[in-house]
C-alpha cells in the first residue's frame, strides 16, 4: 500500500473553486482562435447596435425617403449604397442590427431555456411525465414552424414582442426533443444514481449534475437557433406580421431588395452578409465555449 | 447477534412488455455489524439489483429491509435521506459514476454540503481533505478533474464519497471488478483496513470469488433471484453443497500441474430466463443431480449445519 502513497507537493490553499473554475474556462476559450474571432464580430456588431444613434442619423437617413438619391451604388457618401427609396443602407444595417440581434438572441434564449426544462423534466422523470411532455410538443411540432408563428401573431396582433413570443413557441418543440435525448443519455449514468445515494434531491441532482452534463450539445443547438431565428424573423416581416416598416431589420431588407437582385446586387449581398456573419460569429463562439466548458479537452 | 441489516423475503420485479422480471425473488439477509456478506453469482442474477434494493434507490416490490431492527420502507423523502446517512454504496465503474465535470474536491463534498454534516465552506474542505488522507489520494489532487486520474484513484475518490457521511453500512458492488488485478488488491486492502477502523458492515456483490474468499466472513450464491447457498466462507469453500455453488467454485482456474486432465463439474445449458420463472428449483434444468421433484415444488433454505443453509433437496439430504 504504501508503495502508492504520494508525495503531497504543492500545497498550495486552494481559491473557491467557482472562481477557478471560471478562469479555466476563459483562459480555454482565449486560446481558441476561432471562438476569438467569433467573439471579435459579435462584439462590432453589439457596439453598433447599442451606439447606433451615435454611428448613424435614424430619423434622416434609416427611414426617411429620398427619390433623388436611390439605388445608388456605395460610394464615399453612402458606405453601402441606397436602396429603392433612397435610404442608407449602411445605416439600416446599423439600426437592423438592433432589432435582428435583439430577436435572434431573445427568442434563442428564451426557447432554449424552456426547452431545457422540458426536456430535462421529461428525460429525467420518464414515464407519464415523459409521455405528456412530448406528446404536447408532437401536437406543436405538427404545425409548420412559420403557419404556426403567423397564427400566434395574427392572434396577438403584430409587432416585435408577439414576434418574439410566436417564434419562441414554434421553436421549443424541436429543440425540446434534441434536448430530452441528450437527458436521456446523461440520466443512465452511474453518478447520478450516485447522487441520489448521496442524498440529493431530484433539483439538485438536475441542476448540478443533468444539465451540465447536457450542456455541449445544447448550446451548439442554441448557435445554431440564433441565425434561423433571424431568417424566420425575416420570413415573418416579409409577410407583413413581423417588424412593421419602415423599421430596418436584416431579414427584411434582404427579402424587400429581391426584385433589384441583378441591378443592385449589394442589396442582397450587404444584409445577407451581415446575417450571414452574426451568426457564423455565434456558431464560432458557441463551438469554442461548448469546448472550453468540457473539462476533458482542457488545453 | 443482532444483524445490522435484514431483509426479509425481499422481492424486486420488474414489470417488462413479455412478463414479469424476477430480477430478486424472496432474499433472506442478515449481516451483523462489522461483518462483510459477500454475495456472489453469474451476471444478471440479481446481485446488484439486491444492493441497490437494499438501499431503496430501487423501490422493492415487497419484502421489508430492517436496519437496526426498524423496518427502512416507511420513510418519506426527510426519512429516506437521513437514512442515507448511514448506508451508502460504491459502484462497479469507476469512469461512469463520477461526474465528469466536477473536480476530486467537489465529488467528495457533495454528499456532505447535501446531507448538511458539515456547514460552511471551510469545513467542508477540512472533511474532505481529511477522507482523501484517509483513502490515500494525494491533497494536490482536490483540484484535479477525474479524467486525469487512473482508475485506482477514481475508485479511492468513490470510497471517499461513500464515506463522507460517515456511513456504517456500505453496498459494495463489484468494486474492484473494472480495475487492473495489481489495482485491485490495493483496493481490497483499503477497504478492509477502513472496515476495521471504522467498524464497517459491508454487503460485498461480486462475481470473482478468489476476491469474496479474501473479503468475506459470509458468502450467499445468487441464482436467478433466490439465494441458493449461504455459508461462513471457510466452510462454503471447504464443504460446498449446493450443485450450483459447486460447479462455480469448480471453475476456479488452478495452477497445478496435478489437476489437468481432471474433469471439472461443469454446469450445461443457458440460464433460463428470469421473466416468468416456472415454479420449482430454478436450477433444475441445467441440474445433473435434479430429480423430477425438483422442477415442481419450491425448495427453500434449509439449516444443515451451523450457519450453512442450502436450498437443495439433495444437498440438504446429504449435509
Amino acid at each position: 500500500m504504501a508503495a502508492i502513497a504520494i508525495a503531497p507537493a504543492g500545497e498550495a490553499v486552494p481559491e473557491s473553486a467557482r472562481r477557478r473554475k471560471g478562469r479555466d474556462i476563459w483562459r480555454r476559450i482565449r486560446k481558441n482562435k476561432s471562438a476569438m474571432v467569433g467573439l471579435a464580430v459579435i462584439c462590432v456588431f453589439v457596439l453598433a447596435a447599442l451606439f447606433a444613434d451615435q454611428i448613424a442619423d435614424y430619423d434622416m437617413k434609416a427611414i426617411s425617403q429620398n427619390v433623388a438619391s436611390r439605388l445608388k451604388a456605395p460610394s464615399a457618401a453612402h458606405w453601402f449604397g441606397t436602396d429603392a427609396y433612397g435610404r442608407d443602407v449602411f445605416a439600416r444595417i446599423v439600426f437592423g442590427a438592433r432589432t435582428s440581434l435583439w430577436i435572434g438572441l431573445v427568442t434563442t434564449l428564451v426557447s432554449v431555456a424552456i426547452a431545457t426544462g422540458f426536456g430535462a423534466v421529461a428525460g429525467y422523470y420518464g414515464k407519464a411525465v415523459d409521455g405528456v411532455i412530448m406528446r404536447v410538443m408532437d401536437t406543436i411540432m405538427a404545425i409548420p414552424p412559420v403557419l404556426l408563428a403567423l397564427a400566434i401573431v395574427a392572434a396577438l396582433g403584430p409587432g416585435m414582442t408577439n414576434m418574439v413570443i410566436a417564434m419562441t413557441v414554434s421553436n421549443v418543440p424541436g429543440l425540446t426533443r434534441v434536448i430530452r435525448s441528450v437527458i436521456l443519455s446523461v440520466v443512465g449514468q452511474d453518478y447520478i444514481e450516485a447522487s441520489r445515494a448521496g442524498g440529493s434531491t431530484d433539483t439538485r441532482i438536475l441542476l448540478k449534475h443533468v444539465v451540465p452534463n447536457a450542456m455541449g450539445p445544447i448550446i451548439v443547438q442554441a448557435t445554431m437557433s440564433v441565425s434561423s431565428m433571424i431568417i424566420n424573423a425575416a420570413a415573418l416581416s416579409f409577410l407583413g406580421m413581423g417588424i412593421q416598416p419602415p423599421r430596418p431589420e436584416w431579414g427584411a431588407m434582404l427579402a424587400e431588395s429581391n426584385e433589384y437582385m441583378i441591378s443592385s446586387p449589394y442589396l442582397v449581398i450587404i444584409p445577407g452578409l451581415a446575417i450571414l456573419l452574426a451568426a457564423l460569429s455565434i456558431n464560432l463562439f458557441g463551438d469554442g465555449l461548448r469546448d472550453a466548458l468540457d473539462p476533458k479537452l482542457k488545453d | 447477534m443482532e444483524p445490522l441489516i435484514e431483509t426479509r423475503n425481499l422481492k424486486k420485479y420488474f414489470k417488462t412488455p413479455s412478463g414479469e422480471l424476477h430480477a430478486v425473488d424472496g432474499m433472506d439477509l442478515r449481516i451483523a455489524e462489522g461483518q462483510t456478506l459477500g454475495v456472489v453469482g453469474e451476471s444478471g442474477c440479481g446481485k446488484s439489483t439486491l444492493g441497490r434494493t437494499i438501499l431503496r434507490l430501487l423501490e422493492p416490490s415487497s419484502g421489508d429491509i430492517l436496519f437496526e431492527g426498524r423496518s427502512i420502507l416507511g420513510h418519506g423523502k426527510r426519512g429516506l435521506r437521513a437514512m442515507r446517512k448511514s448506508m451508502q454504496i460504491i459502484f462497479q465503474d469507476p469512469y461512469s459514476s463520477i461526474d465528469p465535470r466536477m473536480t476530486v474536491g467537489e465529488i467528495i463534498a457533495e454528499p456532505l454540503v447535501v446531507s448538511g454534516l458539515a456547514p460552511g465552506r471551510g469545513q467542508v474542505a477540512e472533511v474532505v481533505r481529511g477522507l482523501m488522507e484517509k483513502v490515500e489520494l494525494s491533497r494536490r489532487l482536490e483540484g484535479a478533474y477525474p479524467h486525469e486520474l487512473d482508475g485506482g484513484r477514481r475508485q479511492r475518490i468513490g470510497i471517499a464519497r461513500a464515506l463522507s457521511v460517515g456511513p456504517r453500512f456500505i453496498v459494495c458492488d463489484e468494486p474492484v471488478s473494472a480495475l487492473d488485478v495489481s489495482v485491485q488488491a490495493q483496493i481490497l486492502n483499503l477497504m478492509m483496513d477502513l472496515q476495521d477502523e471504522l467498524n464497517l458492515t459491508y454487503l460485498f456483490i461480486t462475481h470473482n470469488l478468489s476476491v469474496v474468499k479474501h473479503i468475506s466472513d459470509e458468502i450467499a450464491v445468487m441464482y436467478l433471484g433466490r439465494c441458493v447457498e449461504v455459508a461462513p466462507s471457510a466452510e462454503l469453500f471447504a464443504r460446498p453443497l449446493h450443485p450450483y455453488t459447486r460447479a462455480l467454485l469448480g471453475a476456479i482456474p488452478s495452477i497445478d500441474l496435478g489437476s489437468r486432465g481432471k474433469k471439472r463439474e461443469i454446469i450445461r445449458g443457458e440460464v433460463t430466463s428470469p421473466i416468468d420463472p416456472k415454479p420449482g428449483c430454478r436450477f433444475a434444468p441445467r441440474c445433473a443431480d435434479g430429480s423430477a421433484a425438483c422442477a415442481e415444488g419450491e425448495c427453500g433454505l434449509v439449516e444443515v449445519s451451523p450457519g450453512h443453509s442450502v436450498a437443495c433437496r439433495s444437498a440438504a439430504q446429504l449435509g
